[in-house]
């Protein structure tokens, strides 16, 4: 039985919703090393020989299992890249719950980067929640840079939900997904920046076989001085269909750049973009302040619907 | 229980200050549902938010239940009592009408409480209660949305900008029987309708005529409702085609 102090349990429940040690198969890092590892009959999870990281290999026709792969880092001044490797089989159905947690008391940098790469079977459908917290109040950043990659097989589902609510000072994210014959897509990212921090957002689908679909929504807060760049484009290759969108609050001094990227290589390729970026409309403000609230509850109740 | 001194409210327009509402001074009694009507332009809509504390007046003071709220933010005059219900309601992205519901009763309330709030506005309540007040809902569903906040608010008074436009297939009997409703629930509680509607008006215990930003005539319904009769201050309830697709969709 793996022993988690408070500080691990805490961010644990953060970025996975974990309480205590999860169910099913799961691994979970901490300062640089796995501190618990359990397989199960259907999810293989190995250490990767050449560099650090994980090799996850689901069975073909897994059902409501579920992987929980969160990383913890409470030590000032470590710097990681890690690869963590997903095979999943045909027709499987899988949960997937990643996530890192850095806390940072210190003052030299903290730095995660995860590199995920996901292979998913023909017809198989895998959830991904990914989410990202930060805490502590070291000058040391909290920097998370997470790469994702997804090949997606023909009529594969891939539902991808990312959340940073708090505390990461400098992320840069890119997301690269091909899609075959009849695969689908789903992106939704939630996001919010304070203070100095810094939030890139990157994503390149290729949708390259009939009937691919993609969906990428980003809703994001930028407050204080932080800034945000939201950067989707996707390629239609075949007959297909995508969609992005960008819809994002601006409060105080925070700056939005979306950047809409759109190709279609096939005349049946039917794509679109909509992006939105604005401070809170003041009737929504005024709204609330008539049923009771203060003009920051009225904020607040705003944003907490809008990231919800 | 509101007492508007000669408030005047003046914008600064490109030739010198413009005068919305001129030196008006009203009473509105307890436990009264006082019908304001008059021409487009007149005032009426500003006359409300004035009210409610959206726009402050340029000269004159606001009492209600006896203490000056000329100076109140929006927020404390709600708390005090004043509910407002907005003649274009909002649209909130993430927030459901439960949430909205639950905001404007000021505590906990249940989904059963919630859902009795939008039965009372026509809505089947299951269907909505889950939903976002986006741009997913009608003009005629938000409209009646909001009239939902404004009843769990239960204030002492309640100022409605215009509840009737948009609310389409519903029938403004479900509309009165909300205002005699909520007259019931909280006692002596006022009502201050904004409309057109001659079937509002005939409701109305007093009407106000409003006109060029000042008060035209004062009175007892009996006394001016007649001769607004046939005149756009008070127009009929339905224009025929209405009347027509409601039957058919109420199978009559």
């Amino acid at each position: 039985m793996i022993k988690l102090d408070e500080i691990q349990k805490r961010i644990l429940r953060e970025v996975a919703d974990l309480h205590e040690v999860p169910e099913g198969a799961f691994n979970i890092r901490s300062d640089g090393h796995s501190v618990g590892r359990q397989s199960t009959a259907n999810i293989e999870i190995l250490p990767k020989t050449d560099v650090s990281g994980l090799e996850i290999r689901i069975r073909p026709g897994t059902k409501n299992e579920s992987v929980h792969i969160p990383v913890v880092m409470t030590k000032s001044g470590l710097k990681e890249v890690v690869y963590n490797d997903f095979f999943i089989g045909e027709g499987a159905d899988v949960l997937i719950v990643a996530g890192c947690g850095i806390d940072n008391c210190g003052t030299a940098d903290s730095e995660h980067d995860g590199i995920h790469r996901f292979y998913v079977g023909r017809g198989a459908k895998v959830k991904y929640v990914e989410k990202h917290y930060g805490s502590g109040d070291g000058k040391g950043k909290r920097i998370l840079n997470p790469g994702t990659e997804v090949y997606q097989e023909e009529d594969s589902v891939v539902e991808m939900e990312m959340v940073q609510i708090k505390g990461v000072d400098d992320t840069e994210r890119t997301t690269l997904a091909t899609l075959k014959a009849g695969a689908k897509l789903l992106v939704r990212e939630r996001l919010m920046t304070h203070g100095e921090q810094r939030a890139i957002s990157k994503y390149d689908v290729r949708l390259n076989g009939d009937g691919a679909s993609a969906d990428v929504v980003s809703r994001s807060v930028a407050r204080d001085d932080s800034f945000q760049k939201f950067d989707a484009k996707i390629a239609g290759n075949a007959p297909c269909s995508g969609h992005t969108e960008c819809d994002s609050i601006i409060m105080d001094r925070g700056r939005i750049l979306a950047v809409p990227g759109l190709e279609a290589n096939d005349l049946d390729a039917a794509l679109v973009h909509e992006a939105a970026i604005g401070k809170i409309a003041g009737d929504q403000i005024v709204k609330l302040m008539t049923l009771g609230l203060t003009e920051s509850e009225a904020e607040e109740q705003i944003i907490n619907g809008f990231l919800k | 229980m509101l007492e508007l001194k000669n408030v005047s409210f003046a914008v600064d327009a490109d030739l010198g200050d413009r005068e919305i509402i001129r030196d008006v001074s009203l009473t509105v009694p307890a436990g009264r549902l006082i019908a304001v009507t008059g021409p487009n332009g007149g005032g009426k809509s500003t006359l409300a938010k004035l009210i409610a504390g959206i726009e402050k007046p340029t000269e004159g003071r606001i009492v209600f239940l006896g203490e000056d709220i000329t100076d109140k933010s929006v927020t404390e005059r709600a708390r005090l009592g004043i509910s407002f219900a907005f003649q274009q309601p909002v649209r909130f992205k993430g927030i459901r009408v439960m949430d909205l519901i639950r905001i404007a009763a000021g505590k906990e309330i249940t989904v059963a409480d919630a859902c009795a709030y939008l039965s009372a506005v026509g809505l089947c309540a299951r269907d909505y209660i889950g939903r976002e007040v986006n741009a997913s809902l009608s003009g005629g569903e938000l409209k009646r949305i909001e009239i939902a906040t404004v009843l769990a608010r239960g204030a002492t008074l309640s100022v409605f900008d215009e509840p009737e436009a948009g609310i389409d297939l519903w029938s403004f009997r479900n509309l009165i029987e909300v205002f005699e409703s909520m007259r019931a629930e909280v006692k002596d509680s006022s009502i201050i309708v904004i409309s057109h509607q001659e079937r509002i008006l005939s409701i109305a215990d007093e009407i106000v005529v409003l006109k060029d930003g000042a008060v035209d005539r004062h009175g007892p319904r009996e006394e001016i409702l007649p001769a607004l009769i046939g005149t756009p201050s008070a127009v009929p309830e339905c224009r025929p085609a209405e009347i027509a697709s409601e039957r058919r969709v109420f199978g009559q």
